[in-house]
């Protein structure tokens, strides 16, 4: 089956007096494995929904395959999706289930079964097919939902929270299953999570979505490396944003951070600095060095004198939290067999590198 | 700690004895009695021969159709009233839903023999509508005719039953079930058909039984409307008039307690394991339709036409109950208020008795039922669940069953001290009411003890408070809005209990208002009398079934679950 592109084109949709999704425009390429990331209340549901024909957009243009859906109900789309508690129907066993998307497009039966089967195959659930919902493992079940939508083999896949109902080790596997899947069928696919690491792992671009804007549309990479804004910086891993104002340093060559908490940073070279003004200054955590009190930076790195209030150790790595004179830090050191922990108390040397930052637009 | 468990055991199980004696004695024994005399011959051998002889007198075979027709009739009406409306309030965005949910408690606040009477006068064949429609057009409907009018007065009285059922099911449905149905390319009717209705086919059902049960057993209706060839006037015109050991009364009622519990199995049958609703609840509220503007029109022409007959007997009882004389004409000719006055100075007692026996009526269920939930629920004390069953049974029992095992049973006893048969005491009426309206209350309270986590005894065991003390403390205050909802319910439904009452009493100073109210409609010149009684009837049952609701929506808002919706 040919893929297909999804295109939503200044989409606006309230609830009421409030304001849920404004002016949201994406262009999600044929075949793309495209997640919706945003935490609850963020839309991201919403524009799922409104995709699927559950939801109407009060505003802008829904273009599948370059046509233009509005007006077109859920039932003649042929736009799969799998709901967050799977709603697989009780009163009916997996093959009945599976079989019901193809019944209703009046399939001879013999291509029915055949479907199913197939169905059922693709998740390697062939041997349950008599069973009913209740007596399978949420794991299961989950895979059933997935089958009962790949059998009317959709045009889009929508997933919404799919993996949000399974245990965390389950999650890991699933989230694996569905990304292989996605890639053999090579079905546009359409996930929304509020779980960034989800996101990441399994999605080729991503849109993080906040109070019904999308703040940034790009790969995982992209994401994670160029924040375009606190709320991404924030939401995307973790990171240590610190308030400030970016001024054109004396020689005019290059600029300084000036932050009551940090006081002046030299910024080399003016190509680091997207915005003059008001700005934040965002470091993660794993580039901030620990070092013994005594330690020198080199000449390239700043530093700060600080003293640890708490660590959490991780295992792969240790996080702790350390205060310098103004500011609070969250650094990550990693940790290999035999490595010495900072005790809670004791001075260090915090040391980073200007590289490593990013200004963002207040 | 061992002693103090024997101890409990101990304690449990002598409680459990007395309930289980107080059972046996009020409703095992005397409805086994009922059935041995229904098998037995003289000589106390086994025998089929009064089932032989009740099916070769035709009046009994017609009895018996009829009040299998009449039932199955009135679930069908009921059912065609009540689905519409369901499915108009939980599937729809729509002003008329508050209109409904009145719609559904207004029939069950009058009892359908009053009601009855009111009906006549309206939809009579010289009622209000005939009399317009003759004059008009020349033609009337024949509504109240025979069966015909015991069908319509019991549809439209236990509807209520369905629809409230049927919307709780319909609520619980998920609203993903729904849209993956789409989703997959399923609409309209097809929808309806393969996704919804099957999964509110168990709410359905339960509403369906129980409109069956009660029709099937109700006695008043029919004797009101002077349909005396169905099974249950039958039975009360064979005891009372041949008397108590006319064996056709007994294979009669032998009849109805198996159509009861047959409706009962086929509703736990269909209900076994398809609790579908909590199971598949992910969270997320139905999804409500706009109802497009045509539809709307019908919608609400058809909300407006059950409105009206259901406020029909209600406005007709309130006339009634102010004429002074209505017949043959479309509205009475005169009013006074007269009416109230002769109930008021010919039979407080009979408002005073009808308090004092619902009062201990209920209160013995709540005791009964906290207490049987409480030994359920809380203890593994071997056998606990045939209190269960044995309370519940009571279910399948009609009115007028119970009341001959107990005429049967209790006439030669005595209480000491006295010299006459406990069947001519009054606290028998009071005691055949707490059995008929144990099972209720007993669901009241097992739900809201259920509600009562079980940590938090814990937590009051483990701060240092004895078994006694916690339930004392902790379970019986937090279960307090379920028995209190129980014992309302209890009250107002005993309130209007005829078909036990018209046989246990025996003297008119023991008489309670149900009672009174089916005396004074027997004459026409009663009927005022008798309506004004019936409306004050009506106002208890109204401020009761107020306040268990604000009781019951206020524990419900509380603890987020639905409310229990049979009586």
């Amino acid at each position: 089956m040919r893929a297909v592109r999804v295109e939503c084109r200044n989409i606006a949709i309230s609830h009421g007096n409030t304001q849920v999704l404004k002016d949201v425009s994406l262009s999600i390429e044929p075949g793309e494995f495209f997640a919706l990331l945003g935490p609850s209340g963020s839309g991201k549901s919403t524009l799922l929904r409104m995709i699927a024909g559950f939801n109407f957009a009060h505003a802008g243009q829904l273009l599948v395959d370059g046509r233009d859906l509005a007006g077109i109900p859920p039932w003649e789309r042929n736009i799969g999706m799998v709901f967050q508690n799977y709603a697989l129907w009780p009163h009916m066993t997996v093959e009945r289930n599976v079989a019901f998307g193809l019944e209703e497009r009046r399939l001879p039966r013999e291509l029915i079964k055949t479907k199913v089967r197939a169905a059922l195959d693709l998740v390697g659930l062939a041997a349950y097919a008599k069973r009913r919902p209740d007596q399978l493992s949420g794991g299961q079940q989950q895979r059933v939902a997935l089958a009962r939508t790949l059998a009317i083999e959709p045009r889009v896949l929508l997933l919404d929270e799919p993996l949000s109902n399974l245990d965390a080790r389950l999650r890991v596997q699933m989230r694996k299953e569905l990304k292989a899947l996605q890639r053999r069928l090579g079905i546009t696919t359409i996930f929304v999570t509020h779980d960034q690491e989800e996101a990441l792992t399994t999605c080729d671009r991503i849109a993080v979505m906040d109070e019904g804007v999308i703040q940034q549309i790009g790969t995982p990479v992209q994401l994670y490396d160029q924040p375009v804004n606190r709320f991404v910086a924030n939401f995307v891993g973790t990171v240590n944003l610190f308030e400030g104002e970016v001024h054109l340093a004396d020689d005019a060559a290059s600029c300084q951070f000036v932050s009551p908490q940090l006081g002046t940073l030299p910024f080399p070279g003016e190509a680091m600095v997207t915005s003059r003004g008001k700005a934040h200054l965002a470091i993660r955590p794993h580039s901030l060095v620990l070092a013994d009190f005594s330690a020198k930076p080199a000449a390239d790195q700043v530093s700060f004198d600080a003293n640890v209030i708490e660590t959490e150790f991780l295992g792969e790595f240790v996080r702790y939290r350390v205060a310098s004179q103004n500011a609070e830090w969250i650094a990550d050191q990693p940790h290999g067999i035999g490595a010495r922990l900072f005790p809670v108390g004791s001075k260090v040397k915090l040391i980073f590198s200007v590289r490593d930052t990013r200004l963002l637009p207040r | 700690m061992i002693r103090t468990r024997d101890a409990g055991v101990v304690a449990h199980t002598i409680i459990a004895l007395s309930i289980a004696l107080f059972l046996l004695a009020f409703l095992v024994i005397p409805v086994g009695a009922v059935c041995y005399r229904a098998f037995s011959d003289e000589h106390g051998g086994l025998t089929l021969a009064y089932f032989g002889s009740f099916f070769s007198i035709s009046l009994m075979q017609e009895s018996f159709w009829n009040s299998l027709l009449v039932a199955c009739a009135s679930v069908l009406f009921a059912s065609l009233i009540a689905l519409p409306l369901a499915y108009f309030t939980v599937r729809f965005e729509f002003r008329g839903a508050l209109l409904i949910r009145t719609l559904g408690v207004l029939p069950l606040i009058m009892p359908p023999f009053v009601g009855a009477v009111a009906m006549q006068l309206i939809f009579g064949r010289s009622g209000s509508i005939n009399l317009i429609l003759n004059d008009r057009f020349n033609f009337s409907i024949p509504f109240m005719e025979g069966l015909w009018g015991v069908i319509f007065v019991e549809s439209l009285h236990y509807f209520p039953f369905i629809l409230l059922n049927l919307s709780v099911a319909l609520n619980n449905i998920d609203s993903a079930m729904e849209e993956s149905a789409q989703n997959l390319g399923a609409h309209g009717i097809r929808l309806f058909r393969r996704i919804v209705f099957p999964l509110a086919l168990p709410g359905y059902v339960a509403g369906a039984s129980l409109v069956f049960i009660k029709v099937f057993d109700d006695l008043g209706t029919p004797l009101v409307l002077n349909v005396t060839n169905m099974l249950a006037p039958q039975a009360y015109l064979r005891i009372t008039s041949v008397g108590l050991e006319d064996p056709i009364g007994y294979v009669i009622s032998v009849i109805m307690v198996v159509f009861s519990l047959l409706a009962l199995w086929l509703s736990s049958r269909v209900m076994k394991g398809k609790d579908y609703s909590t199971a598949q609840k992910g969270g997320s509220s139905p999804l409500r339709r706009r109802l497009p503007p045509g539809r709307t029109v019908l919608a609400y022409g058809w909300i407006v036409v059950v409105l009206l007959l259901v406020l029909s007997p209600h406005v007709g009882i309130m006339l009634l109950s102010l004429a002074k004389i209505w017949s043959f004409s479309l509205l009475p000719d005169g009013y006074t208020l007269d009416h109230y006055k002769t109930v008021f100075f010919d039979s407080p007692r009979m408002i005073g008795n009808t308090l004092l026996y619902c009062g201990i009526a209920a209160t013995l269920d709540v005791v009964l039922g906290t207490t049987i939930a409480y030994l359920i629920l809380r203890t593994r004390l071997r056998g606990r669940q045939i209190l269960d069953f044995m309370a519940t049974a009571a279910l399948a029992i009609p009115g007028v069953v119970l009341a001959i095992g107990y005429l049967r049973i209790f006439k030669d006893v005595q209480l000491p001290f006295t010299d006459t048969p406990l069947t001519s005491m009054w606290i028998i009426i009071a005691i055949a009411y707490a059995i008929r309206r144990l099972p209720y209350a007993l669901r009241s309270c097992v739900a809201a003890l259920q509600q009562v986590s079980i940590s938090l005894e814990e937590a009051a065991e483990n701060l240092g408070a004895t078994k006694g003390h916690t339930v004392q403390r902790i379970v019986v205050p937090l279960m307090a809005g379920g028995i209190l909802a129980g014992f309302v319910t209890s009250f107002i439904t005993a309130a209007v209990e005829l078909s036990a009452t018209i046989m246990l009493t025996t003297t008119q100073t023991d008489a309670p208002m149900s009672y009174g109210i089916y005396l004074y409609m027997q004459s026409i010149a009663g009927r005022g009398p008798g309506a004004a009684l019936g409306v004050l009837a009506v106002i208890i049952v109204a401020l009761g079934t107020y306040f268990s609701h604000r009781i019951i929506s206020g524990r419900a808002s509380l603890s987020g679950n639905p409310a229990n919706v049979d009586r």
